[in-house]
């Protein structure tokens, strides 16, 4: 990702963001056959020593689900949950009530991959359609951990190249259910040119 | 047990380092795969700490920050306590952190750089000549660590487990 992003590409960046988050809102809705809102995502390039902080501090307990993309565009995408919202998340899913107090069984653990292939894969699916570049995505790896030691993973890869990320920030709502989640996209350097390139930005 | 009160807390970030003088405390969060390297003159009860991002400055382009990189950082961190009078013969070297996060295939470049720190941080060490007394390394979660200069003694903090001294 490079550090000289203009306001067009802010504005690019922000509409896939946009159209994906709402790929994912449909597409958790007819899974789920409930109603799903969704507020306008908020589309950031990130200092990465500040990402921990916005989630809640380095401590901060949370799930993280990262696939690896390959094809024409190569890097890893990233989406994180606070634990409230991992519990509004699997309320929502699958139908619970789990209290704060509660330890999340296999089932649960399960369910959060498969929504975030869901979410990330909607997204990708967005971005893709829009470039024509084809995105293949891996299977989805599940971590829950404190924030820092799980956005060490995406800091590590970019520190090879820069210091900033993409950050967007979505919110569903099901009811009274309150899900927010972070998507953390990291393109290699050269996949981010192509991005920028096939949408006609650079 | 050490009294908390009234000591000096040094908070290292991540891509830093920073040193803590008797009888204070210095700590670094949330550790995945990234290394803390802590540096201890027991005569003088000093620490360093240095919380190290990748192995080397050499293999990358974007190597301004010095203190991301397990050679740039211990370098400086090392004529940062000599300059408080360390004498390097008097260092030992607590270490922890390095691991891997999330379950990849381990010889993914990618996902195996926890271990490759660790390795790099073991070879930087040993050239100095400075021994490593203690470490909590590797596994699949992470760590927050604080060091006392008081005794030297080194808690880890992880989710879902007991704390320890090392």
């Amino acid at each position: 990702m490079q550090d000289n992003l203009n306001d067009m590409h802010m504005d690019v960046l922000r509409e896939i963001g946009n159209i994906g988050a709402g790929n994912a809102t449909t597409a958790l809705s007819q899974m789920l056959n409930k109603s799903i809102t969704m507020q306008v995502p908020e589309v950031n390039i990130v200092e990465f020593k500040n990402v921990s902080a916005i989630i809640g501090g380095e401590e901060n307990i949370v799930a993280g689900i990262l696939v690896k993309i390959s094809g024409d565009i190569e890097g890893i995408m990233m989406y994180v949950l606070e634990y409230d919202s991992v519990r509004s998340m699997l309320n929502i899913l699958l139908n619970k009530n789990i209290a704060s107090e509660d330890i999340l069984g296999e089932m649960d653990l399960s369910a959060l991959k498969e929504i975030g292939n869901i979410l990330t894969g909607s997204y990708l699916t967005a971005l893709s359609k829009l470039t024509n570049l084809t995105m293949i995505q891996s299977i989805p790896k599940l971590a829950f951990d404190m924030a820092g030691a799980i956005l060490s993973v995406p800091a590590i890869l970019f520190g090879k190249t820069c210091d900033s990320v993409l950050f967007i920030k979505t919110d569903f709502n099901q009811g009274d259910r309150d899900v927010v989640g972070y998507y953390i996209l990291i393109p290699e350097a050269q996949s981010f040119d192509k991005i920028m390139k096939s949408l006609g930005v650079i | 047990m050490i009294n908390m009160d009234n000591i000096e807390v040094v908070k290292v970030g991540m891509a830093d380092f920073n040193i803590v003088k008797n009888p204070g405390m210095i700590t670094t969060l949330g550790l995945g795969s990234c290394v803390a390297v802590v540096l201890y003159d027991a005569k003088l009860k000093m620490a360093g700490m240095a919380h190290i991002m990748l192995p080397s400055s050499k293999a990358i382009k974007n190597n301004s920050n010095r203190a991301k990189f397990a050679d740039t950082s211990i370098s400086d961190l090392l004529d940062m306590m000599a300059k408080e009078g360390m004498k390097k013969q008097n260092l030992i070297a607590k270490i922890a952190g390095g691991s891997q996060m999330f379950d990849f295939d381990s010889v993914d470049d990618v996902f195996s750089v926890g271990r490759k720190n660790i390795q790099a941080c073991k070879d930087i060490l040993a050239e100095l000549k400075i021994s490593i007394i203690a470490e909590d390394i590797g596994e699949n979660y992470g760590r927050t660590v604080e060091f006392y200069t008081l005794d030297g003694s080194f808690k880890i903090k992880s989710v879902g487990k007991a704390e320890k001294f090392i």
